[in-house]
């Protein structure tokens, strides 16, 4: 029994395919990262996953309905928070639930009793009057995540739940997260870019360039990568690496202007490795494996690397200055 | 499927959100009402010194059915044009990943529109017995029921444009390509029957001509036959408005259902 499947799912748009026959599924009681840079079909997956777009080959399915032909059903299962703010800053946070309420067909005693419940949870009781346009950016996605429990859904759906969140607000979101998985059993499916993240979910599936390259809890995915990762800085990186790979028989790759490899017990290794190489090194760097290695190693490039990307610049600032406008 | 009541419910909370809007934003209440009043007792006053009463009418009470016609179509519009915003700042997503129709969310949204032109009808009616118009009690009945019907297919029409937008930097093409020539070529501010050939010809495509004849065969039936008078039998209007409501409701619905 899983609370989501999806079966070679492929997503392809005019110009481009961003998602290429993806498979996986998830267990109930189950919190599960999609990890991946931007761009590499995580939101438009999960609009497929909440009916908002049609796959154009392959199966999904959610909480037991195919979302291609039981959309409603697949809509009232699940809760949604998306990436930008979907609330109406000109309701109150109460006047927001209550429409949530309605929409989902919750009747009034119930809906009542289950506002309370939900602003209890994310600590905005006493704020339940005032309208959302006062709110900060972190309770707004605290409102936007007791909305999308007030139906009891089955399966929710975050996308980049503390994307442009402080740290503390951050925080607090991860210890719901938690709270929630422990006192009710939800399935959780989450996007997410930070690798911090990443590693709180039990399971994590990579995904780049639309395909899923690799899927198993952190834990599974570390240890796929059988040790350490040895960063070294020389002169001539391509006269490095080729000594590297002549002396030691090792696969080192020359990538953002640094050769990395991969070795067991890199603390052990790393003096052996300075004494006998000839080339000049300036900087050395030994890191026990994040995620981050586990993308590295599959992709040859590193998931921090596009947030410098001039697109999430761009993204960023049309948030911020919406942000400003309302 | 979800269920007929679930969707009665959902039409409920859209027009309910629009209304609690609506009275909380003051400025946009003042402004949809001070509007006509400047219009009717500025404009209309000022003309009113020009031109000769015809069938017992001024010219302050003749344009008085083209202001209420005016109230309906920018409440009509405004109201449509808030998927515009919901949409740029993302509430429509909440609407749209709920388990209702897309019919419901294009009624709902309709039946709000119409429910904010007729309060703001409900407004003008007060200057009735201040413009010296007498009505019977049938008479207003029939006012508001032409009233909606405008207001109905105003909103779906606004709904169809709105669902074409993907930006509000749209508006203001909208405001004076469609809303004011509409105005002006609807017979409220100057008879129909006195306009030149040409834009005759082209307040026949209007709907909102309809419509304000339609509020004129209501306020004005005493001046019957003149030109300060309706053009049309109230019968005739009617069913050219319920026509264009028909046409814009299936329009509406299939371009919302397209765009999103």
């Amino acid at each position: 029994m899983s609370n989501i499947k999806v079966e070679n799912l492929t997503k392809k748009f005019e110009a481009a395919t961003a998602v290429d026959g993806i498979s996986f599924s998830v267990g109930p009681g189950e919190v599960f990262g999609f990890l991946g840079p931007n761009g590499a079909g995580k939101s438009t997956t999960i609009n497929i996953l909440c009916t908002l777009l049609s796959a154009t080959s392959g199966r999904a399915e959610v909480a037991g309905f195919d979302c291609a032909s039981s959309p409603d059903e697949v809509r009232q299962a699940i809760g949604i928070i998306f990436q930008d703010p979907t609330l109406d800053n000109g309701l109150t946070a109460y006047e927001n639930l209550l429409f949530h309420a309605y929409l989902y067909d919750l009747d009034r005693v119930t809906a009542r009793r289950r506002i309370a419940e939900v602003l209890a949870l994310v600590d905005l009781t006493a704020r339940k009057d005032d309208l959302v346009r006062k709110f900060s950016g972190g309770m707004k996605r605290r409102l936007e995540i007791a909305r999308g429990l007030l139906h009891y859904p089955k399966v929710l759906f975050m996308d980049e739940p503390t994307l442009g969140l402080d740290p503390q607000s951050r925080n607090m979101i991860w210890e719901f997260i938690r709270t929630l998985k422990a006192d009710t059993g939800i399935t959780i499916f989450m996007t997410t870019h930070y690798l911090e993240e990443a590693e709180s979910c039990d399971r994590v599936a990579i995904i780049d360039l639309g395909k899923v390259i690799a899927i198993g809890s952190p834990a599974e995915l570390k240890a796929g990568l059988r040790g350490d990762t040895i960063r070294l800085v020389a002169k001539d990186n391509d006269a490095l690496a080729a000594e590297v790979r002549e002396r030691f028989g090792m696969d080192a790759k020359v990538s953002e202007g640094a050769v990395t490899l991969t070795v067991e017990r890199g603390e052990e290794f790393l003096p052996a490795l300075i004494k006998t190489i000839r080339a000049e090194i300036t900087s050395v760097n030994l890191t026990k494996p994040s995620l981050n290695d586990v993308f590295l190693a599959l992709t040859g490039k590193s998931i921090r690397d596009e947030e410098a990307d001039p697109n999430n610049v761009m993204r960023a600032m049309a948030r911020s200055s919406k942000k400003r406008g309302h | 499927m979800t269920t007929l009541r679930h969707n009665a419910k959902a039409v409920y909370v859209i027009t309910f959100r629009e209304f609690k809007k609506f009275v909380r934003e003051r400025s946009r209440l003042l402004g949809t009402m001070a509007r006509p009043i400047l219009w009717l007792f500025v404009v209309g006053g000022g003309l009113s010194r020009m031109v000769q009463p015809e069938g017992g009418v001024s010219y302050l009470q003749f344009i008085f059915p083209g202001m209420i016609g005016m109230t309906i179509l920018f409440a009509s519009i405004f109201s449509a044009i808030s998927i515009v915003w919901d949409r740029e700042f993302g509430f429509l997503k909440e609407i749209l990943v709920a388990p209702i129709s897309r019919f419901s969310v294009v009624f709902g949204k309709a039946v709000a529109g119409t429910c904010i032109s007729l309060v703001q009808v409900l407004i003008m009616v007060v200057f009735i017995p201040v413009l010296g118009i007498h009505i019977t009690l049938a008479q207003f009945f029939l006012l508001i029921f032409s009233a909606g019907m405008l207001a109905f297919s105003l909103t779906s029409f606004g709904i169809l444009v709105a669902s074409r937008m993907s930006s509000y930097e749209g508006f203001n093409i909208i405001m004076n390509f469609i809303v004011m020539p509409m105005f002006f070529l609807s017979g409220a501010m100057y008879p129909v029957g006195k306009l030149p050939p040409v834009l005759k010809e082209l307040t026949h495509f209007n709907p909102l001509t309809y419509g304000v004849d339609a509020l004129k065969n209501v306020l004005l039936s005493g001046a019957a036959g003149t030109s300060m008078g309706p053009e049309y039998p109230l019968v005739f209007d009617l069913s050219i408005i319920a026509a264009f409501m028909a046409v814009a409701v299936v329009l509406a619905n299939w371009s919302f259902r397209k765009a999103g």
